[in-house]
């Protein structure tokens, strides 16, 4: 079975939610990366996403898009990623999903996408520019994979739009919490219960919600309505606040697992 | 027809957008079907188009060119005469009046040279919408006197910091807000690029520059020319001239920047040298690395200076129904020279590109064919970069 789907099957028994943490692959460098991921498994990330860095990406407010444009500095790519993943694997069980605007999977080349990625231990694809309208090819090279193709839902998806999300959803839906771009926020709507109850209504799929999630105490909030929290952002920030620092990794992993315990609380 | 129900063009064109923009599409593209329809709408732009932008905008046979060149006839379409002085106008005065329909009240815009921005300022103060336009802080500093204008126009000019600080950051900027500001804000694109419906609907607005010249070209000569030939940055002005003569026997040459060279990895020639892939929400010919990132494009005109290029153009190459070619920067300022001198016409240095390769292209034909040629926009506007290329103070 799928690593996304072990994990949510262990968190249901429990009654428990996901804490999915995000982080910029490459951010500020590879090897901080991948030592900051391990510390995010131990300290309650129940799911890593990785960010692969991309030139233009339209999804992304500043605090993502200034560490991508670091790791691309770094020249990452995926190749290096696949790389890192297959490091992390010795260590780490979690699922890792790779977040990744569509233009370098397909450079890439999607059969050979799904066959390396495959062979690094990722779990699942998340691509926030390839709307179910136009992921046929993506689907096609996944298909038999196991590896998941994690579909968005927003605000402003229509009713039609939820039940095709629905109908073909695999690992979790990521339902965006608001109309915009990624980054912590004060305020979130408050629609979110709503419309993740509304979502849940057509599927089985856990719905996971990310994009502005900025502390402890949205997070509760929202763990009490949905199967997960991204949380991104906010780790981006930490890292680029302590990097550098002697203690670098505790302090970011001390941030996550306040993030973490508010949304297994 | 192409595009197909979902703006495919075979492979090219589409939605690459996030899931937020997607209702936002489907609503713009039933609403732009609705009006296209719609006989109000059509007399409504048919009216502006007359009385406000100046339409239609003259075919003129550029008799001293023709002889200096020594081959085929060559007509201008006078685009650069058309009000605000290129032809972007002719989409704004479209989409706004399509935003004024869905009760749109604010207006944003992505602008490279200040072109486009000056013609969607242009179009929401006619309309009395809000205007704000993305703008990269290179181009605001290269482009200060269409800024002035777009502020004079009572528009907000929102400077871009991000990535190559030019038109692609300033499209990734306005695509941004959109996603934000959705329920309230249209997105007018300037060129035929981004997600459907935009590479048809604009397409269909620039249309009016091919209608018109066929109309006008049989009037004059009795018969369909035999090229047609336009500057190709996202391509707008040239799908506006070739799409009407799709199935005309006329052979449509896209003509774009190569900057300092093809070979200088510093040119916009998306698909002399593109390769397939997804930006700014459709697929098209792009200018990027091994690794699928997007390449930072170079040309002396600020309209051409961008690595994507809209996916009708993509499919046209891929079906060979026109052929692209490059000119450099070098080659534009030959062009711009040799309209000045021959007409007394000052083009902008984007159709520069394309008189250029005129030099090229009308000695080797008979003195009974004929070209025409778009003369997109007029050329006030790169006065000061021809001068500081010339090492003259103005």
């Amino acid at each position: 079975m799928n690593r996304i789907d072990k994990t949510f099957k262990r968190l249901k028994k429990k009654r428990d939610k996901a804490f999915i943490a995000f982080i910029t692959a490459g951010y500020p460098n590879l090897s901080a990366t991948k030592s900051v991921v391990k510390e995010l498994a131990q300290r309650g990330a129940d799911i890593i996403e990785l960010g692969v860095p991309f030139s233009d990406p339209l999804a992304d407010g500043p605090t993502i898009q200034a560490a991508s444009e670091r790791a691309l500095k770094n020249r990452v790519n995926l190749k290096s990623i696949f790389r890192l993943v297959k490091e992390l694997r010795k260590d780490i069980q979690t699922p890792i999903a790779l977040m990744t605007y569509y233009n370098p999977i397909f450079r890439y080349g999607l059969e050979k996408f799904t066959k390396d990625a495959l062979r690094a231990g990722v779990d699942g694809v998340i691509v926030p520019d390839l709307p179910i309208d136009e992921d046929l090819a993506l689907r096609k090279a996944l298909r038999g994979s196991g590896i998941k193709e994690i579909l968005f839902l927003a605000p402003t998806s229509t009713t039609d739009r939820i039940k095709q999300a629905a109908r073909r959803a695999g690992g979790f839906i990521y339902y965006v919490s608001l109309t915009g771009v990624t980054g912590a926020r004060k305020k979130l709507p408050q629609e979110i219960a709503r419309n993740v109850r509304r979502i849940k209504q057509y599927t089985k799929t856990p719905v996971c919600v990310g994009f502005g999630i900025s502390g402890p105490k949205q997070a509760e909030k929202i763990a009490k309505v949905a199967d997960g929290v991204i949380v991104g952002s906010v780790l981006i920030k930490a890292i680029t606040e302590n990097f550098g620092k002697k203690d670098f990794i505790k302090r970011v992993g001390t941030i996550a697992r306040n993030m973490g315990r508010a949304v297994h609380r | 027809m192409l595009p197909d129900k979902k703006g495919h063009f075979e492979e090219f064109g589409g939605r690459y957008v996030p899931e937020t923009l997607m209702s936002a599409l489907e609503e713009l593209t039933k609403e732009y079907e609705k009006a296209k329809r719609d006989k109000r709408f059509k007399k409504e732009l048919n009216y502006y188009l007359r009385q406000y932008v100046g339409r239609p905008t003259p075919l003129y046979f550029a008799r001293r060119l023709t002889e200096k060149l020594g081959g085929a006839r060559i007509y201008l379409k006078r685009e650069d005469l058309a009000h605000t002085g290129a032809h972007k106008i002719n989409n704004t005065i479209g989409q706004a009046i399509l935003a004024v329909r869905m009760g749109k009240k604010r207006i944003i815009a992505e602008t490279g040279a200040g072109q486009h921005g000056v013609a969607t300022a242009t179009a929401a103060a006619m309309f009395g919408l809000e205007c704000e336009v993305y703008m990269g802080t290179d181009d605001i500093e290269r482009q200060s006197l269409n800024v002035f204008r777009m502020k004079l126009l009572g528009a907000k000019v929102l400077p871009v910091t991000s990535g190559s600080k030019t038109l692609k950051d300033a499209t990734n900027e306005a695509i941004r807000d959109w996603v934000t500001n959705v329920c309230t804000t249209h997105y007018i694109i300037g060129s035929a690029v981004g997600p459907h419906p935009y590479p048809a609907m604009v397409r269909d607005f620039q249309s009016v520059i091919g209608k018109e010249a066929k109309q006008q070209i049989v009037k004059q000569v009795g018969r369909i020319p035999d090229y047609l030939v336009a500057c190709v940055g996202g391509g707008s002005n040239s799908i506006g001239l070739f799409h009407p003569f799709f199935k005309t026997r006329a052979k449509f040459i896209g003509v774009e920047a190569a900057g300092k060279g093809l070979t200088s990895g510093k040119h916009a020639a998306t698909l002399t040298k593109g390769r397939l892939g997804s930006l700014h929400g459709s697929m098209s010919y792009l200018l990027q690395s091994a690794d699928g990132q997007i390449k930072i494009a170079h040309s002396i005109s600020a309209g051409l200076d961008y690595p994507g290029v809209g996916p009708e153009h993509s499919y046209y190459k891929k079906i060979k129904r026109a052929k692209y070619v490059a000119v450099t920067d070098n080659q534009a300022l030959e062009g711009f020279n040799l309209l000045a001198e021959t007409e007394g016409i000052l083009p902008a240095l984007e159709p520069s590109h394309a008189i250029y390769h005129l030099k090229k292209l009308a000695p080797k034909l008979s003195k009974n064919q004929v070209i025409i040629l778009c003369l997109s926009g007029r050329g006030d506007k790169d006065a000061s970069v021809v001068a500081k290329i010339l090492g003259e103070k103005i």
